[in-house]
């Protein structure tokens, strides 16, 4: 009886809280979503129409567009370098801490260094990048002010910030993989590239697919990079995301409603594409 | 697994490729941030000024309200930590060690707020926050941010594991529900409070769009956002804009360079238990 009194205590602060601040905005989002409401006025009930009109809103599928894109170029090649990186880390050389360390300096960096470190190396004139490609004879572009490549730009910065972290993680899944394995392929001949794909890949799926998941759900929220990069230069409408479009709709335009219900097309996208994932492990994933 | 020593350069190589790849960019910041205006568009460019113009640090300070928003920064960031560790840690024991009705559903509960991503929450949270009367003060950013399914879920993944014997032990000396709690589980968490603490000082810190959203007077702004509407009218001035992000972002840096054993098994712990 006591113990039921004190859980209940104990858990009071932090369930009514998270419900107050988390669940039931949630809800209400969902409710809003149903509604004209621009935030000052009176919300009037007008059903799925905000859905509706959002597919045939040209800026919401080109932000639709936009952050596909953005996430099919960071994913893969994040977690591409961040598995090559891995496995290098765990062959028995020195320095590993000190490679881990520094390869994950970005991760830890303000989202806004980041960006304003990265604008001043894609600068046009001035900027490193192009400085470099001019001593090199090799074409110049203008990066962040092309419409072309603002995105492309802008995801190559994502990628940076971000592989350091799968690194770690898949370091970490290299290492729960026990020797016994690889003693057994050696023994019958196999060379390394062969281990790699025999021993270390499969046992790495476990971790690969956790660190496929977070970087989905991570990279399809993106906002701070694409604010911080595209929008004091105008070039948003090249590089619009999901979640920029939200924020602009709700505090630009303040079409609360109508960002509402984009917020939760992004939930329901996240939400299918982690639902796939799960599914999908079963055919290449495999758990010891 | 023997390397060849062939097979050693050609690693440290590739490994060093990365290391170029991640430090280039800071390196240059920090450059950047020491040279004057002047200096800093020269064609082609220097690699380190020719005198260090330390001026640029001192100039961010009059240049915009860079202390204010230091301290904001950090008034939020202290807040969060203690808050969250304190609630999630309190959560996090009932939920692994005590017996109530409905336990299992309302962790379920706690879990769903994790499915949820935060820009489902942002109108309703904001309007809250109006109805409140907390737009531009602290609270707006601070209290929403104490309450973590996340840090609930990471220390009570971890309190199962502390054994049973303790407490067992414990309650035949006739201690306290409290007195389990604060003299047994809260010390052996050591870590795994370090964890949360790091996670939780990180996402405060970097906080963008939230605090983009509750704050509109200068004097409430905090690091990243008053860095980055800085660019708006000093949009040429790289060397001020590098400083200010070379001192917004080192204190983050030193804690993790010191701790990073801790974010590292932090990450895992998490990952792996999830």
């Amino acid at each position: 009886m006591k113990e039921a009194l004190a859980g209940y205590l104990y858990i009071a602060p932090l369930v009514l809280g998270l419900s107050l601040f988390y669940i039931l905005p949630a809800l209400a989002s969902l409710y809003i979503s149903l509604t004209d409401w621009n935030g000052f006025t009176s919300m009037n009930w007008i059903g799925l129409d905000n859905y509706v009109n959002l597919f045939s809103d040209d800026r919401f599928v080109r932000s639709l567009r936009n952050t596909s894109v953005y996430t099919i170029i960071v994913v893969p090649i994040a977690i591409s370098i961040a598995t090559v990186l891995a496995v290098m880390l765990n062959q028995r050389i020195r320095g590993v801490t000190v490679y881990r360390v520094i390869y994950f300096l970005p991760v830890v960096t303000m989202p806004v260094a980041v960006a304003m470190i990265w604008k001043w190396l894609y600068h046009s004139e001035y900027g490193l990048i192009n400085q470099a490609l001019g001593v090199l004879g090799l074409p110049t572009p203008m990066w962040l002010l092309d419409q072309r490549f603002t995105l492309v730009s802008i995801a190559l910065v994502g990628i940076w910030s971000v592989f350091g972290n799968y690194t770690v993680i898949l370091l970490a899944g290299l290492q729960s993989i026990s020797s016994t394995y690889y003693e057994a392929a050696e023994l019958d001949g196999a060379g390394t590239i062969q281990k790699f794909f025999c021993v270390t890949l499969p046992l790495l799926t476990p971790s690969l697919f956790f660190v496929l998941v977070i970087s989905l759900i991570n990279t399809l929220q993106v906002f701070d990079l694409v604010f911080m990069m595209a929008r004091d230069s105008n070039m948003i409408e090249a590089s619009r995301t999901l979640v920029y479009s939200v924020w602009e709709n709700a505090f630009q335009f303040t079409k609360m409603g109508y960002a509402s219900a984009q917020a939760w097309i992004l939930f329901i996208l996240i939400m299918v594409i982690t639902i796939i994932q799960m599914i999908g492990q079963k055919k290449w994933v495999h758990y010891q | 697994m023997a390397l060849s020593p062939m097979r050693k350069v050609i690693l440290h190589a590739v490994l060093i490729l990365g290391v170029a790849v991640v430090a280039t960019p800071f390196f240059w910041m920090i450059s950047t941030s020491l040279k004057t205006f002047v200096e800093s568009i020269q064609v082609p460019p220097t690699l380190w000024p020719e005198t260090p113009n330390w001026e640029n640090y001192a100039e961010v300070f009059r240049n915009m309200n860079f202390g204010v928003y230091y301290k904001n920064t950090i008034i939020v960031t202290v807040a969060k930590t203690l808050g969250q560790l304190v609630l999630c840690s309190m959560a996090a024991y009932a939920f692994a060690r005590l017996n109530f009705p409905l336990k299992n559903f309302l962790f379920l509960l706690v879990l769903s707020v994790l499915m949820v991503p935060s820009q489902v929450v942002l109108i309703p949270k904001f309007a809250l926050m109006r109805v409140f009367g907390w737009i531009n003060t602290y609270w707006a950013i601070i209290v929403p941010g104490v309450f973590s399914a996340f840090g609930t879920f990471l220390l009570r993944q971890f309190f199962l594991t502390i054994p049973r014997e303790l407490e067992e032990a414990a309650k035949i000396d006739g201690c306290s529900i409290f007195r389990i709690f604060w003299n047994i589980f809260v010390p052996l968490s050591g870590p795994a409070l370090v964890s949360l603490s790091i996670f939780t000082i990180l996402a405060s810190w970097n906080d963008f769009l939230w605090p983009l959203v509750v704050t509109t007077t200068d004097d409430m702004r905090l690091l990243s956002i008053g860095i980055a509407s800085f660019q708006g009218e000093y949009r040429t001035n790289y060397p001020l804009l590098m400083a200010a992000s070379v001192m917004a972002t080192l204190p983050i840096l030193l804690v993790f360079v010191v701790l990073q054993r801790y974010f590292i098994e932090g990450i895992t712990l998490s990952g792996i238990k999830a």
